[in-house]
């Protein structure tokens, strides 16, 4: 697939990247607001919102920021569609801007944002930046979700607010609380290793060949052996 | 004369895990018996399932994983027996079978099986089951008919209430399976004191210090303390059976003898503070895994000194 694509793009997001599967990145929302599907779903999709404007404005931008500052400026562009999309859910959808409550705010220091600022759009051009920031808040809303949901059936026994397990099941409301989280994030990374699928945890040249996003740290095990050769 | 020659180790000793662990189990009998006996047929399936659970939890986890197969060294089924006699027999059948699942499988196994577990997995299945199904958790068995709650339970609404000396060391209140006789429960320390499994100190200082404290914490709230109240704390709750069987886990707690000590202490401390200054009636098992994680530390505080080393560092120091 051709690079910088909006295809490639969004597949890397959803898919070969997911921000939240492969990357472990943002992992504070993640444990904190997926206590149903739907909450799930509001998080992701504000968060795909200020992903996609932020990446295309700091793309636009990334002339004009000197490196020294680049950080602050980062933040106030972010920090300044956080505070539309909060108001537009408090005006909108109100039942889930009570629901995610302090989250929203905290979006602001997501490091899935901060992290796509830095390590794509300053260095790409706007369009290829805008559908990185959807890819990547598609594959973060798909992953939210998808925890929120298995959370849900279990803690609650529903989907969607939508009862769905039999009158017997009793629930397990330990998994609605926050160690429910850890339970379905463990046996989830654990399946990932058991099947060998990318992920944070799974270093080697199979799933990455030096040049993911979780390269960009000094320490990736991949870069260090290709400079030793 | 004639001498053998040998390598060491020249003492040793006949214990084995099996032992201990089976010196664990005949000192768990009489509280289970009593709770038979008091509660009905119930709460010896209870048992029997929740037994039956852990075992075969852990066999099938080491089948399936290929590892070596331990169940025969006993610890399971005293997990599953700590499991049972923490549960009420009101409970429905699958609760001591998710409960044996979830101690061995998440507790103990994933950790590294036996010795390994940085928490005791009877009582983090218990905390798992009472998070999860709070109303299945709180549902007080009847006695002789009547549905009554528990003496903590009494207390925590009257302070002032009573319970007869003679029902909490006997047994014939409302509780868990195993909690409410603390004449079966003094048998089976005594039985473990003597046998050399436990040493008198980790229970005594979880008892004293959660006298101490409850004292304490009552009289800064200006509740009146009586003698009475104090026995319902002692006797009426899990506090005899977390102090004697799950207070002295070897797995979990510290090895150093005074940090057998401070570990106790940490016990009766945040039993105290639960059952006095927060909303909660039991607290003995949030307090002993609490506790559970903060062994590493203790032991690093209580580690004996090695002869002269204090010296050195000093030396050291002064270059």
């Amino acid at each position: 697939m051709k690079e910088n694509t909006p295809i490639e793009r969004l597949y890397n997001g959803i898919l070969k990247e997911n921000p939240t599967f492969v990357l472990m990145l943002g992992m504070c929302p993640t444990l904190a607001v997926t206590t149903s599907a739907i909450n799930g779903v509001g998080m992701g999709l504000s968060t795909c919102a200020v992903l996609m404007m932020s990446n295309l404005i700091i793309s636009l931008l990334r002339k004009f920021i000197p490196d020294r500052v680049r950080m602050p400026a980062y933040i106030v562009v972010v920090a300044s569609f956080v505070t539309i999309v909060e108001m537009l859910m408090q005006a909108y959808v109100r039942s889930v801007y009570t629901a995610l409550g302090l989250y929203i705010p905290l979006i602001v220091v997501n490091c899935i944002i901060l992290g796509r600022a830095e390590s794509y759009a300053s260095k790409n051009k706007p369009l290829a930046s805008f559908f990185d920031g959807l890819g990547m808040g598609l594959g973060f809303t798909l992953a939210l979700t998808i925890i929120g949901a298995v959370r849900e059936l279990l803690g609650a026994g529903e989907i969607f607010g939508i009862h769905v397990m039999p009158e017997s099941f009793e629930p397990v409301s330990i998994m609605v609380m926050a160690p429910g989280a850890f339970f379905v994030l463990a046996v989830l990374t654990a399946l990932q290793n058991k099947f060998k699928a990318p992920s944070a945890t799974n270093h080697g040249d199979k799933f990455c060949q030096g040049n993911c996003a979780s390269c960009m740290d000094k320490t990736c095990k991949i870069m260090e052996r290709s400079e030793d050769k | 004369m004639k001498l053998n020659v040998s390598i060491s180790p020249h003492v040793r000793s006949r214990q084995s895990t099996t032992t201990i662990m089976l010196d664990v189990i005949i000192a768990l009998l009489p509280s289970v018996v009593v709770g038979v006996w008091v509660f009905g047929p119930r709460a010896f399936a209870i048992t029997m399932l929740s037994v039956a659970s852990c075992v075969a939890s852990e066999y099938l986890y080491e089948k399936i994983l290929h590892k070596p197969i331990t169940v025969t060294d006993l610890s399971a089924v005293v997990t599953g027996l700590i499991l049972a006699v923490n549960l009420y027999s009101t409970a429905p059948w699958w609760l001591p079978i998710l409960g044996g699942a979830f101690a061995i499988i998440v507790v103990k196994m994933l950790y590294g099986g036996i010795g390994q577990n940085f928490m005791n997995p009877a009582l983090a299945a218990r905390c798992f089951l009472l998070l999860s199904f709070s109303r299945i958790m709180t549902d007080y068995p009847k006695i002789d008919g009547v549905s009554s709650a528990t003496p903590l339970t009494l207390i925590k609404q009257d302070p002032t209430a009573t319970v007869p000396l003679s029902d909490l060391l006997l047994g014939t209140h409302s509780g868990t399976i195993g909690e409410t006789s603390a004449i079966a429960i003094i048998i089976g320390a005594v039985y473990l004191c003597a046998r050399g499994i436990i040493k008198p100190r980790e229970p005594l200082s979880v008892i004293i210090s959660t006298g101490v404290f409850v004292t304490f914490f009552s009289l800064i709230q200006g509740k009146p303390v009586t003698l009475d109240f104090l026995m319902v704390h002692m006797l009426g709750g899990g506090m005899l059976l977390g102090a004697v069987f799950m207070a002295s886990d070897y797995a979990t707690t510290p090895v150093t003898p005074w940090g057998q000590v401070i570990f106790g202490c940490c016990v009766g401390f945040i039993t105290a503070l639960i059952r006095c200054v927060g909303g909660g009636v039991e607290g003995m098992s949030y307090a002993i895994i609490i506790s559970n994680l903060l062994t590493p530390f203790i032991e690093k505080l209580t580690l004996p000194r090695p002869f002269g080393v204090k010296k050195e560092r000093k030396e050291r120091e002064a270059k």
